[in-house]
């Protein structure tokens, strides 16, 4: 079985509001000092087999089309086990 | 004058578009997402919902419906196509309109009767407005907070692509006030607020809903 992470996450100069939301919140919470939260997406993907280089160009492809949009967002893929 | 309206999975305001269509003198065509058919239509709309339960981004797996081909390939054949909300959201996420639409920057919903100036008149969904004219429609929306890098608004400002303007407050922190943009050609439009909910005095704070409609109307009727 072949495993493979995708993290998306906003582009720096995106406005995240959700993650200033969560940033207000550690702070009233009594963690002191934070000076920013970016929330992103975290993909475990699973596939049978070995990933093949045909499979693994589609997941680099798909995580560019469906995974995340280009206009605002970045994503790293990281194969775990191949 | 044939004017398709799609329903995804989530869909809310199919019945409503339809309606307007119906009101402004066109005849409404119930489409299907999982259709690969047009069935002849002369312009689509895009109604405004939750399609997949905006799951992953909003837009983002309608965008692969098998409807959505067909849409994209007559939109760059320069049918009228106008997304409502949801439906802008899923124009961006295929490409037919630049930019995107995150988190309101209050993060809350925020539903009002929202103030809008005209801008473009030009374009297929505009030409029943005047240039500059200030109309008020319903707006509603979790995620309407239209975003695109400097290059991008520049060009859609300096091209007259901004279809209208957020007046009074910006309800969702949208760049440069931008509530609704068009493409190159002026047949695809996208607008975060809802002329749909604003076609009868009995149900809208106006009427102004309908220029859309018919503006849609007149140009499909006058290339018959």
């Amino acid at each position: 079985m072949a495993r493979v992470i995708v993290d998306v996450m906003l582009k720096p100069e995106i406005l995240d509001p959700q993650g200033r939301a969560v940033q207000g919140a550690l702070g009233r919470l009594g963690l002191e000092g934070v000076t920013s939260v970016r929330q992103g997406k975290h993909f475990v993907i699973e596939l049978d087999g070995d990933l093949d280089s045909d499979r693994a160009a589609a997941l680099d492809r798909l995580a560019g089309e469906l995974l995340s949009n280009p206009v605002i967002e970045d994503f790293t893929l990281t194969v775990v086990d191949a | 004058m044939k004017i398709g309206v799609v329903t995804f999975p989530g869909s809310l305001d199919d019945r409503d578009a339809a309606r307007a269509v119906r009101i402004a003198g066109g005849e409404a065509v119930a489409l299907w997402h999982g259709d690969d058919d047009l069935h002849g239509v002369d312009a689509v709309v895009l109604p405004g919902g939750f399609s997949y339960g905006d799951y992953l981004r909003c837009g983002a797996i309608a965008r692969f419906a098998p409807i959505m081909q067909q849409v994209v390939d007559g939109a760059r054949g320069g049918m009228p196509v106008l997304g409502i909300c949801n439906g802008f959201q899923i124009l961006c996420e295929s490409h037919l309109l630049p930019g995107a639409l995150t988190r309101n920057d209050h993060l809350h919903f925020i539903c009002r009767d929202q103030r809008l100036r005209i801008e473009n008149t030009t374009s297929a969904w505009t030409t029943s407005f005047a240039a500059g004219q200030e109309i008020v429609i319903p707006l509603k929306n979790g995620e309407g907070g239209f975003v695109a890098d400097d290059a991008t608004l520049d060009a859609l400002e300096g091209e007259g692509r901004v279809i209208a303007r957020y007046l009074e407050i910006n309800p969702n922190g949208s760049r440069r006030d931008i509530a609704g943009i068009c493409n190159e050609r002026g047949n695809v439009v996208g607008l975060m607020p809802h002329p749909e909910h604003a076609v009868e005095s009995l149900t809208g704070p106006t009427t102004d809903g309908l220029g859309f409609f018919t503006s849609v109307l007149s140009m499909v009727g006058s290339s018959r």
